[in-house]
């Protein structure tokens, strides 16, 4: 795209030549990965949704009949779509909100930084089936921990899990507690921030607040941006935390999409229609990304670097 | 929290007084509001540990019991040995047919790549670095179903292929990571080493490989961690219990005891074996705390 008068291999030089083939071999493994692992399966499974394919029959092309189907017929397919949505809508923005807090919290002067920078890192790398195993037992309606302590004050006992409306909070609230990893990357673009501009804001009389708002946000709009993008995409995948904790139940609250189609796919060998809700999902995920890219026009601040 | 000054005597005087007061107040409530987080993060971690020294009147009582006494150490060898589940095999799995061949196969192939995007100019290298990253973006959903069906069709489903294979292609989260790194070792180095006859290989194996220890090690750890967190790509590709890692394990002994509802210690067993899990990613982030937060930090910058 870049470059035109390169694009025919005719009028390169020798040197351009030369280089070409050992850049080229050098990424070669990615290359043959990229086209064997994603690339050609990615157009198998555009086939794969066309048909209807049990792995043990061959597939049969019936057109658009499972993207009809799923709009359609799904008894599921509105309630996955929504959970999911709202499952987005809220884990999202509380993850990045709760994660930027934490980190503009932990940038200030305070003694033992590192420590409690690690603590709050530690649950987001602590294997999913740990930390859901824990949590079932925590939230446990008659002798989990916080239950417990509830019961033992006095008060009432909240069905995190068992009742459909608090389900997918609880979910939320769990993935706000393993957003460490976004909160080191805030802190790391906070420390990037030149001090000279907070000197500047104190000097024209900002306060506190005014400077979060006029320089910290501005100035971490892009790694925002960066963290509203990869959380978008994780949480539309979101699929080990309610297979494990909840299964997708109770009444199906916490079926999100990936479950479905997990589902789909691998109970019910329904290997075509798994296909075309996978592809439901990729042009959803791609929507909102580009939507996100197109909204960052107006709140992202590139500064004048590069 | 500092306030606006004016150079004005006794006036002066008041609002010094008055901003070190809520200087102070400021800070006292600052170190609550951190110490409450950290309680809360660390407490579900803390919960497994200590119910793992439990035994069943312990976990059941209210209110919780916050430090139990005794403790029940055994828990720990009659979970790991007794409860009819072979996790040392399922160990022997997680660690030398899963984590080990990833992380060897990541590193060594995201290098090579990385060195491609990085230390070598040819026409097309940002088109297609650019398509590198875009993979990143895709939901794995969308290439699960036809995958499994080629695996399928190689006969690699019931094994570890699957899942260790593509890592010989290299990663492009870690080929990005480890390009980055390599964009700031001065070119000068490569180009004395090209006059004196080097080839690219030699290149980077002598002279750049050689530099890279922090980013190979964020990458190997970051790699390692995956392999051994991961429950969905096992779940996918394994259907007999004596090749499951860890992760399904725990999840295998969980439905055994909850499906019976009445085998002793069910709860204690279970996050004993959760405690022997997690163990090693504690014990490696309180040795390696730096490489992980330098790591994860590089990622965001630079995106």
């Amino acid at each position: 795209m870049a470059a035109n008068a390169r694009v025919r291999i005719s009028d390169w030089s020798r040197e351009d030549r030369r280089s070409f083939f050992t850049g080229m071999a050098f990424i070669s493994p990615w290359l043959l990965g990229f086209l064997g692992f994603t690339l050609i399966p990615l157009f198998l499974s555009l086939y794969y949704s066309l048909t209807r394919y049990n792995l043990i029959q061959d597939p049969v092309f019936i057109g658009l009949d499972n993207y009809i189907f799923m709009v359609t017929k799904d008894p599921r397919f509105v309630t996955v779509a929504t959970n999911t949505l709202y499952y987005v809508a809220l884990s999202v923005p509380i993850s990045i909100a709760f994660a930027f807090v934490i980190a503009n919290l932990l940038n200030t002067k305070i003694l033992g930084r590192s420590f409690f920078r690690g603590i709050i890192y530690i649950p987001s790398i602590v294997p999913a089936i740990c930390t859901a195993m824990v949590w079932l037992l925590l939230l446990n309606i008659q002798y989990g921990a916080i239950n417990g302590m509830l019961q033992a004050l006095g008060l009432k006992a909240i069905p995190f899990l068992s009742n459909p409306s608090l389900s997918k909070p609880t979910l939320v609230m769990i993935a706000a507690w393993a957003s460490g990893g976004t909160m080191v990357v805030f802190l790391a673009a906070l420390q990037d921030v030149p001090r000279s501009l907070y000197e500047a804001a104190i000097v024209d009389g900002a306060n506190a607040w005014q400077r979060f708002w006029n320089v910290t946000i501005p100035m971490c709009s892009p790694v925002i941006l960066f963290n509203m993008i990869i959380g978008l995409i994780g949480a539309f995948q979101e699929f080990t935390m309610p297979w494990l904790l909840t299964g997708g139940g109770p009444a199906a609250s916490t079926e999100l999409y990936s479950l479905h189609l997990y589902r789909n796919a691998f109970q019910n060998l329904r290997m075509g229609y798994a296909s075309s809700l996978a592809w439901v999902q990729f042009i959803v995920i791609v929507v909102f990304t580009i939507l996100l890219f197109r909204t960052s026009g107006r709140w992202v601040y590139y500064g004048g670097e590069k | 929290m500092s306030a606006a000054t004016t150079p004005s005597g006794p006036v002066e005087y008041a609002n010094v007084t008055q901003s070190k007061i809520i200087h102070i107040l400021s800070e006292v409530l600052k170190y609550f509001i951190l110490i409450v987080l950290a309680f809360s993060f660390f407490f579900p971690l803390y919960w497994m540990i200590i119910s793992a020294l439990k035994n069943d009147p312990q976990v059941y009582t209210i209110p919780p019991v916050l430090f139990p006494n005794p403790m029940f150490w055994s828990n720990f060898r009659e979970a790991w040995l007794n409860t009819g589940f072979d996790f040392n095999m399922m160990a022997v799995n997680s660690i030398f047919r899963y984590c080990l061949p990833v992380t060897f196969g990541t590193v060594l192939m995201s290098t090579v790549v990385a060195y491609g995007f990085s230390r070598v100019k040819w026409p097309g290298r940002n088109i297609l670095f650019y398509v590198c990253m875009g993979t990143m973006m895709m939901p794995w959903q969308v290439t699960m179903v036809p995958l499994f069906i080629i695996y399928k069709n190689l006969g690699w489903t019931n094994s570890y292929w699957p899942l260790v294979v593509p890592s010989f292609f290299g990663g492009a989260y870690f080929i990005f990571l480890l390009r980055q790194f390599m964009m700031t070792i001065p070119e000068e180095l490569s180009d004395a080493a090209r006059i004196d006859g080097a080839n690219e290989l030699g290149i980077l194996f002598q002279i750049i490989l050689p530099l890279m220890t922090p980013a190979l090690t964020v990458v190997a750890l970051f790699r390692w961690l995956g392999a051994w967190n991961d429950y969905l790509g096992p779940l996918i590709y394994l259907n007999r219990a004596d090749l499951y890692p860890l992760a399904l394990g725990v999840n295998m002994l969980r439905v055994a005891v909850s499906s019976t509802g009445t085998q002793a210690n069910t709860y204690p067993y279970l996050m004993a074996v959760s405690t022997v899990i997690a163990m090693p990613i504690l014990i490696l982030f309180f040795f390696a705390q730096r490489t992980f937060i330098e790591g994860i930090s590089l990622t965001g910058i630079k995106g």
